[in-house]
């Protein structure tokens, strides 16, 4: 399979490649469009997740918590690798995941999809974390102040504790995209690198190192990485300072 | 309107029984600091569950461990206004005021003008004094159309200028019952308030 990729990923572009400045290829501009995608959704589907496992965590006390907290961190200690095995084993025929999205007539295997839950799985510590320590670092007495002036469990939340914690959903969010963007490992061995859906940035950068002579190629979609992740960075920036408008 | 409080309250290693009434529109409970008033105060408001006792404020029980009644602190509507004003910081000084919906703008427009905080609606908390807080504070209480308003030491760490005026303000209040806590006597009675001295019975 990768191999495969590798060779036409390679023949596509042969012919037109006059250098580092030439205009994007179409495989490129798959491998650009595949990320957007992947790292999109993966950040989109896990930041909620994200916010209901950083408020379980910081706010309340359950059996097996400490569990829950190491589960959630596991991808961050385990080699990509593993996680990638893992999900292969969970979604695979046989994995119990996979018997389930089957029964559905889903498969998520060399899909975009499963790219999207492994970025979303390596994601997930990196948007806990910072979550977490905003709500713990919040001010809960204003929550109780908001109830005292009739406002219900739902609207203190939406009222007091998410816009309170905004900057670390924000930072988590960019942490997670980030890390989204930049999975290699566990993508690989899950959902493995097939042009135009599932060969990301990275996978395609790797890709063109591995056949002679494609070097420049692999640079300028290196190049195209720094400005997403840098676009990224800038506009969470600008996100942030609107959300702590208010602390200045 | 008339209170009834007779509570139990736990704080850590010691408890303490506080229990008074009062059918009077102004009650303050003065006593000295660390005696329980704030927590007697958050207890009635619902922030702090007594272990024990009950609480009724015009006919209605809020807290009533011996009938198992305990409203919840949003159905309760008392004004709380806290010691530290507690204004929320993402919100500014004018969404402060309306935060509860009970009031259209011309509401706050008129409570504003009534506290003199009309030129500081656009600004975030963050940017008032102490005296312009606790004024936003009192009037996002009132706005939220109360049954009753707790006042927790309004005056407390405002210098003397600002705290006369602000008692003068708190003085002007006639539409609805307030239990005004302080340590200082003569607050309470320059508001004309019934006295009640709490000494807490610690057990």
């Amino acid at each position: 399979m990768h191999h495969e990729a590798v060779d036409r990923v390679a023949d596509e572009t042969v012919c037109r490649d006059d250098g580092m400045f030439a205009a994007l290829t179409p495989a490129e501009l798959a491998a650009i469009g595949v990320s957007l995608k992947v790292s999109g959704t993966a950040t989109l589907f896990t930041l909620p997740l994200a916010f209901g496992l950083a408020f379980l965590l910081a706010r309340r006390d359950f059996r097996g918590k400490a569990i829950v907290d190491a589960l959630v961190n596991l991808p961050l200690v385990l080699p990509p690798v593993v996680t990638g095995y893992l999900l292969l084993l969970a979604f695979g025929r046989h994995g119990p995941f996979g018997q389930a999205l089957a029964s559905i007539g889903v498969s998520v295997l060399f899909r975009w999809t499963g790219a999207a839950i492994a970025a979303g799985i390596m994601a997930l510590p990196l948007m806990v974390s910072p979550m977490r320590l905003a709500l713990d670092g919040m001010d809960r007495r204003l929550e109780a102040a908001a109830a005292t002036l009739g406002a219900t469990p739902a609207r203190v939340f939406t009222s007091m504790t998410v816009p309170l914690v905004l900057p670390g959903i924000i930072a988590g969010g960019v942490l997670g995209f980030a890390k989204a963007l930049g999975e290699f490992g566990a993508t690989a061995i899950f959902v493995s690198a097939i042009p135009g859906e599932t060969e990301t940035l990275p996978l395609a950068i790797n890709a063109f190192l591995q056949v002679p002579g494609r070097e420049p190629a692999a640079l300028r979609l290196a190049i195209i990485s720094i400005a997403i992740a840098f676009a990224a960075l800038v506009a969470a920036q600008w996100w942030q300072r609107r959300a702590i408008a208010h602390r200045a | 309107m008339s209170i009834q409080v007779d509570l139990r309250l736990r704080q850590g290693d010691f408890a303490r029984t506080i229990r008074f009434q009062s059918d009077v529109r102004v009650t303050a409970l003065v006593g000295p600091s660390g005696c329980g008033k704030t927590t007697t105060l958050h207890a009635i408001a619902g922030l702090v569950r007594p272990e024990s006792g009950r609480i009724c404020l015009g006919g209605q029980c809020l807290f009533d461990a011996a009938a198992r009644i305990d409203v919840p602190v949003a159905a309760r509507r008392l004004g709380l206004v806290f010691q530290d004003g507690r204004l929320f910081p993402h919100l500014r000084v004018g969404a402060n005021l309306g935060y509860a919906g009970r009031a259209d703008a011309g509401d706050i427009a008129d409570m504003a003008a009534r506290l003199g905080i009309t030129p500081l609606l656009d600004r975030w908390p963050r940017h008032l004094s102490g005296g312009e807080a606790r004024r936003v504070a009192l009037g996002r209480a009132l706005l939220s159309r109360p049954a009753a308003l707790l006042l927790d030491e309004p005056l407390a760490h405002l210098d003397a200028a600002r705290a006369g005026d602000l008692l003068a303000l708190i003085a002007d209040i006639s539409d609805v019952p307030m239990l005004y806590v302080t340590h200082d006597l003569r607050e309470a009675e320059q508001l004309g308030a019934t006295i009640i001295a709490l000494t807490s019975v610690e057990v």
